[in-house]
């Protein structure tokens, strides 16, 4: 072969993924002939499929570009790299509304429940992981990648680290969700809550998190800022963090290599700390910190406001580091876990309260000299008020966690209001308002489409959740007392079908209020889709210095 | 039930309670740290950090 007078060649990462991949092509293909049941031949068919697809990018992407890598700078100014969080905003309003909508449907079945169907892919227990799943990995999940990679870059005034490698992780981590939210419908799982993903799919998240990892630490080593601004600090917790939970409680034997089955190393009373060390970890740190850092980043930017305290969110962010970790304990009151562990648990739940209210003042009080725009600006009202949510369900939760409340809360709908002020309220929100700041910026669109259909979003979904959170309020704490009531005889005053039956209007109350936060998200994808599709591009340089993407 | 006091014991027990004032001190220097008077013109303009860029 005669090599071309401009040398352009593969790099190390091109050729090795290609050929990586080729292999894992290769591989997979093997694992599903030799699969010995169906949903583990259907993965495997599906990875191999996706490896060869890989491939055939890379090479293709190879072909395409020109002989030059990006540059790092254009004109003195930071060539950033906006490609893969244009893609994990996409997959993050596409799965918000799949998810937001699997909810839906158990809501409705918890209500009426023929809407099962009396089919196995459509049942509750399948669906309910799907749902979790969706809305808090993929949902969250996306939503983190896309502005931890926005943030880094900006507030590092660096280039994103890596050309493959960030690609190989929005990509991958989006696979990964796939896989595992398939599996759920065929019944694959390990039966643990939000880690159900079986053995294959918890090794492809190790490493497509890795690489995560990677490439946001080599992109805070090459940053020009000199120091490292305090949401870059709360996402690296994330990150870490959520890579030692899902090692920690995820060891497992899988019968064959050619299965999906596996068995976790832990056992009994063990496992079940294993779970919920992890369980709330995911909690405070995919939940908490991630979404703490998108605080600290979108709302001073958005109300054009300095950090209200910056020593406070140093001393918010390390006191949640030290505290969270011991929490998990609170989920196993009153079970075979001993004493002094459950109290330790109720204990540093409490004490969170400190960092989580400090964090609070510190997110709510950045608008000091700015509340006027809380009138005008239905985004950053709804970055505001997901900050409120936040303190409403960090009062809420250690409340619970304390064992007297606990006896009346635990297995009681009750819980599922409280994760759901959290999850609708605090994460939902600010994910909402970072989306409508992140796709103008990464599109470089003037500003979104519309800002009246955020306020009806705005509207609609609030609503939504105070129709949800009340529900499960009242539905909670009715099936606790009726649990506990006696006769005067010391029988048990109510069958536990009769505590269902109790349930059944607030099951409904609660589906429309689901159906109500869904409607808001279909406005909010309308409104994201027109911003990119007509909106105004906003010019900030001569056009032939834009940056090639 | 009583602990017998071994030399195993006591430094069993040293290893796994020492954490607890390790951390507490960490912590304390943390806040230190924050609170530093000669470090408050660095955290002022670190919290201007995002109105920055460009």
């Amino acid at each position: 072969m005669s090599q071309p007078s401009i040398s352009k060649s593969m790099t190390i990462g091109e050729s090795g993924l290609a050929v990586v991949f080729a292999v894992t092509a290769f591989l997979c293909v093997i694992a599903s002939a030799k699969a010995l049941d169906a949903p583990f031949a259907f993965h495997a068919a599906l990875s191999a499929a996706a490896s060869l697809a890989a491939v055939f990018v890379i090479i293709n992407r190879y072909l395409d570009r020109p002989a030059a890598l990006p540059p790092q700078e254009i004109n003195g100014r930071p060539n950033y790299n906006m490609g893969p969080i244009k893609f994990s905003s996409f997959m993050a309003v596409f799965w918000g509304i799949a998810g937001f909508l699997v909810g839906l449907i158990i809501a409705s079945q918890l209500a009426w429940p023929a809407l099962n169907f009396d089919l196995p892919w459509t049942s509750f227990g399948r669906l309910r992981p799907l749902h979790t799943s969706a809305v808090i990995f993929a949902f969250g999940g996306n939503v983190l990648i896309a502005t931890s990679f926005y943030v880094v870059q900006k507030s590092c005034r660096a280039r994103l680290a890596g050309e493959l490698a960030p690609w190989f992780v929005v990509v991958g981590y989006n696979f990964f969700i796939l896989i595992a939210g398939t599996g759920y419908l065929l019944g694959v799982t390990q039966s643990k809550e939000y880690a159900e993903p079986e053995w294959y799919a918890d090794l492809w998240l190790t490493i497509v998190w890795v690489v995560y990892l990677l490439v946001f630490l080599a992109t805070v080593i090459k940053r020009k800022e000199p120091h490292i601004f305090v949401a870059n600090w709360f996402y690296l917790a994330f990150i870490v963090t959520i890579a030692v939970l899902h090692l920690g409680n995820n060891p497992a034997l899988p019968v064959s290599v050619f299965g999906s089955k596996s068995y976790v190393a832990w056992g009994g009373i063990q496992d079940a700390m294993f779970q919920w060390w992890y369980g709330h970890n995911a909690v405070g740190f995919f939940l908490t910190a991630g979404f703490l850092a998108i605080m600290y980043y979108f709302i001073p930017k958005r109300a054009e406001r300095p950090i209200y305290s910056y020593r406070l969110s140093i001393i918010h962010f390390w006191a949640l580091i030290f505290l969270y970790i011991w929490a998990g304990p609170h989920h196993l009151h009153y079970t075979a876990l001993p004493d002094w562990t459950q109290t330790l648990g109720m204990t540093f739940s409490i004490m969170l309260w400190m960092p989580s209210w400090g964090g609070m003042i510190n997110g709510l009080m950045t608008l000091s000299g700015a509340w006027d725009k809380l009138r005008t600006d239905p985004v950053l009202r709804m970055l505001v008020v997901s900050v409120a949510f936040y303190g409403m369900s960090t009062f809420e939760g250690p409340m619970m966690s304390i064992k007297v409340v606990n006896s009346l809360s635990h297995y009681t709908d009750w819980t599922i209001g409280h994760v759901h002020s959290g999850a609708l309220g605090w994460v939902g929100f600010v994910s909402f308002g970072a989306l409508y700041c992140l796709v103008p910026w990464a599109w470089n669109r003037k500003e979104l489409y519309s800002l009246k259909l955020v306020n009806w979003h705005f509207w609609i979904a609030t609503l939504g959740i105070v129709l949800y959170i009340s529900a499960m309020w009242v539905s909670g704490i009715l099936q606790g007392l009726m649990w506990r009531a006696y006769t005067s005889l010391g029988f048990l005053e109510y069958s536990f079908i009769e505590t269902v039956e109790a349930m059944h209007p607030f099951y409904i109350i609660r589906a429309a209020g689901g159906a109500l936060f869904l409607i808001g998200a279909l406005i909010m994808a309308y409104n994201l889709w027109m911003t990119v599709r007509v909106g105004e591009a906003e010019v900030q340089m001569p056009v032939a210095l834009q940056p090639a993407e | 039930m009583k602990a017998i006091l071994t030399l195993d014991n006591l430094a069993s027990g040293l290893v796994t309670t020492i954490w607890t004032p390790v951390f507490v001190a960490i912590f304390l220097a943390i806040i230190a740290y924050a609170f530093w008077p000669r470090n408050k013109a660095a955290f002022d303009e670190a919290a201007h950090l995002p109105l920055r860029e460009e």
